[in-house]
């Protein structure tokens, strides 16, 4: 049967804050756009952000720009390309006061400004001391940005197409992208999206991870179709923990808890940040305060019958102060832990949180591989914007807020890329023939095969590998076992069996499809991190420790350089970072005290 | 007792943007299957239409104000929460 064919200018997949913001941006000049989305668009993963979005607006304190700069490039621990990291913080203030115009209903300060809170990481004059810098809507930011952002999309008339995966990217003869498949869910059909651009906002595929404070949802789906397309993915040994995930439930307890003046605490009742962290204590960055709070409880020091956790005690805020400004935090203890933080500490413990690498792209927001010796030689028709790209902002650790801020920014900055380069007066280059067929005869092999596993087992035992071999603590050796184990689960994710094989709302078919992507993440995952012999950020192996030579397991000298993990042949490659920025100075690599 | 393909996009309506009420809403899948009467098969598809926050704020009990004829099953939604 022949294959439904939508014709747009763009093709947005995916409705989070970066695709709707893109989409935004290209509807209100007048471009078709389609935005595609597994789920209704104001239930995709942003609308769990709950801290803030990092802009240098100094409504409550004196800041800048430079200071954040600053601030991101040594949260990177230098893996961040200043060039992308300079272009995100000037544009930060801007993209904050263009939602305040869209109507996003930010807390306000008595004379009307917007209310910033400090959040981990965010500093004035360079690490002196903290900054407020979060604007938040109370800790439902994530929320009241994605509803701001999709009514504007919806009165600028953006199309969207809910319940449909997008399959695979469909790419022509001289590499170009030129559309994408989609599954209708409703049909069980497959549809090709024919456009002159195709934006992937995927989100991250924290669902590669047993503990782990992502939705269901975030299972990577546009990793895999770069994958599959023989895009590589960027520096996806970079994962960052989250250091206030609920023991035992993964449950996030925002970072504005320790904004507000949470102090975590060991079984002693010390507040032992002020040890690792003589200035800016708890509010240090999330790679550092994980690893210290991950050495307290190796060195025996964690809370409870196990000591297998550490205390997050609010109960100095106040009930007053919890029930105002963190009000879910008071539920989720309830409901999650069993606790009433305004009474007693809550039990928390680094919890994988967000994914810092992803598709490559430049500052516009466009997809680029090397080829031909240039690093970053761009592909047609194809951006990244969001979670699932990597342009790279965040290196080797992000900062807290910073991700709402990298969709704002990177996915305007994609769009007005696309208006200025006269997407509209272009016309669709044409699909290659039997365009839908590889999605086709991957779905068919699911529909034939019979007697393999289930994809959910699958899964299942693949996340509780990515925890053992790429967890907070990592060591070469069982990092290397990993790599070995995920490959062997790969060959049992080739050979699935479906339960259902039923065309209408198959949810098993849906849920094997999502496997191969969230296999191509922790493939791409597993063997850069085994492959990288230092640590660095998020990336910290025991047998790289602190040395002179290599401050904190650092080693610039080889390894100051982004992985590339190609799908065929599972292989690696390697492209410098940009120490540039666009027009100021460089920040020069030193090792990360706060 | 629900058609598979009820169950099935049932299932995936489960699916949400945040983690609490994936965790909730799997605990109550796991404990009912498809046994669901019509009734509560009509009451969880109405709540399964609010937004994230708001469907967060009733399991939670933080807020009483929820669509009409819903009460049944936010009381079970409400127990599986709590009673886990
Ligand atoms: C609990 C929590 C709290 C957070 N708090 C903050 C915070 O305060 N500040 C901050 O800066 N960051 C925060 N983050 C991180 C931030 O929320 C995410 O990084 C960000 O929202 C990701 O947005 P996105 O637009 O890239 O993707 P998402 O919001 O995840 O959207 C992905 C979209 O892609 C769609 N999709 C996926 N696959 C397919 C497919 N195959 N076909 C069609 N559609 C598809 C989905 O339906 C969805 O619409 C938090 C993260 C978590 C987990």
């Amino acid at each position: 049967m022949a294959q439904t064919i939508h014709k747009y200018d763009a093709v947005v997949v995916g409705a989070g804050g970066a695709g709707m913001r893109c989409s935004l941006q290209l509807a209100k000049a007048g471009l078709r756009v389609a935005v595609l989305s597994k789920v209704f668009p104001t239930r995709s993963h942003t609308v769990a952000a709950q801290g803030g979005i990092g802009a240098s607006l100094g409504n409550m304190d004196e800041d800048n720009w430079h200071y954040h700069f600053y601030d991101t490039v040594k949260g990177s621990d230098w893996l961040g390309d200043q060039d992308a990291i300079e272009f995100m913080c000037r544009e930060a203030p801007k993209v904050v006061y263009e939602l305040e115009h869209m109507g996003m209903p930010f807390d306000r300060n008595p004379d009307g400004t917007i209310y910033q809170r400090p959040f981990g990481g965010h500093s004035a004059k360079y690490g002196e001391k903290p900054v407020p810098r979060a604007c938040a809507a109370a800790d439902r930011t994530g929320h009241a940005m994605l509803h701001t952002l999709y009514q504007n999309n919806v009165r600028n008339k953006t199309q969207f197409f809910v319940e449909w995966m997008a399959l695979d990217l469909i790419r022509d003869s001289e590499g170009d992208v030129v559309g994408v498949t989609a599954l209708e869910m409703e049909t069980g059909e497959v549809a090709i999206f024919h456009a002159k651009c195709v934006l992937l906002a995927t989100g991250g595929a924290g669902r590669i991870f047993a503990a782990s404070t992502n939705a269901f949802i975030n299972t990577g789906d546009g990793l895999g179709m770069a994958a599959r397309a023989g895009i590589p993915l960027e520096d996806m040994e970079f994962w960052q923990f989250h250091p206030t995930g609920v023991h035992n439930a993964g449950v996030l307890l925002t970072e504005g808890c320790r904004g507000e003046g949470a102090i975590l605490r060991n079984k002693n009742g010390e507040r032992f940040m002020e040890r690792y962290a003589p200035k800016l204590k708890d509010l240090a960055p999330r790679d550092f305060v994980s690893r210290c709070m991950d050495q307290e409880i190796k060195e025996g020091r964690g809370c409870g019958p196990n000591g297998d956790y550490i205390a997050l005690d609010l109960t100095h805020l106040g009930g007053e102060t919890i029930m105002k400004r963190l009000p879910s935090v008071h539920e989720i203890g309830k409901n999650f832990a069993n606790v009433d933080v305004i009474k007693e500490p809550i039990p928390v413990v680094p919890t994988i949180h967000y994914q810092m690498g992803g598709v490559p792209t430049n500052i516009h927001g466009q997809v680029v591989v090397p080829k031909n010796g240039t690093p970053n030689s761009i592909i047609n028709g194809l951006y990244a914007i969001g979670e699932a790209s990597c342009v790279s902002v965040h290196g080797a650790n992000r900062l807290g807020t910073n991700s709402l801020l990298d969709l704002l920014v990177f996915g305007r900055a994609a769009g007005n890329h696309l208006i200025d380069t006269a997407l509209a007066s272009k016309t669709h280059k044409p699909l290659p023939q039997n365009a839908a067929d590889y999605s086709l005869s991957r779905i068919d092999v699911l529909d034939k095969s019979s007697g393999g596993e289930y994809p959910q087992d699958v899964a299942n035992d693949l996340r509780k590998t990515m925890q053992t071999h790429a967890g907070v603590f990592r060591t070469q050796a069982s990092m290397d076992e990993g790599v070995s184990k995920v490959l062997a689960i790969d060959e049992r994710a080739k050979h699935l069996s479906l339960k259902d094989k039923s065309k209408i709302f198959n949810t098993a078919r849906i849920e094997a499809l999502e496997v191969a992507n969230l296999m191509e993440a922790a493939k791409a995952t597993m063997v850069s991190a085994a492959a990288r012999k230092e640590s660095r950020g998020a990336h910290t192996v025991d047998d790289y420790g602190d040395t002179p030579e290599h401050p904190l397991g650092r080693n610039d000298v080889e390894w100051m350089k982004h992985t590339l993990w190609y799908s065929e042949g599972n292989r690696l490659d390697y492209k410098p970072v940009n120490l540039k920025p666009l027009t100021v100075e460089s920040i020069p690599p030193v090792k990360r005290t706060f | 007792m629900l058609s598979d393909v009820d169950l099935s996009r049932l299932r995936w309506r489960c699916r949400r943007g945040f983690l609490e009420n994936d965790l909730v809403l799997e605990r109550l899948l796991s404990a009912r299957g498809n046994q669901f009467t019509d009734d509560e098969h009509t009451q969880l598809k109405t709540l399964l239409e609010l937004d994230d926050n708001a469907l967060w704020d009733i399991i939670a009990g933080r807020t009483n104000e929820f669509p009409a004829d819903t009460s049944p099953m936010v009381q079970t939604l409400r127990d599986t929460l709590t009673k886990h």
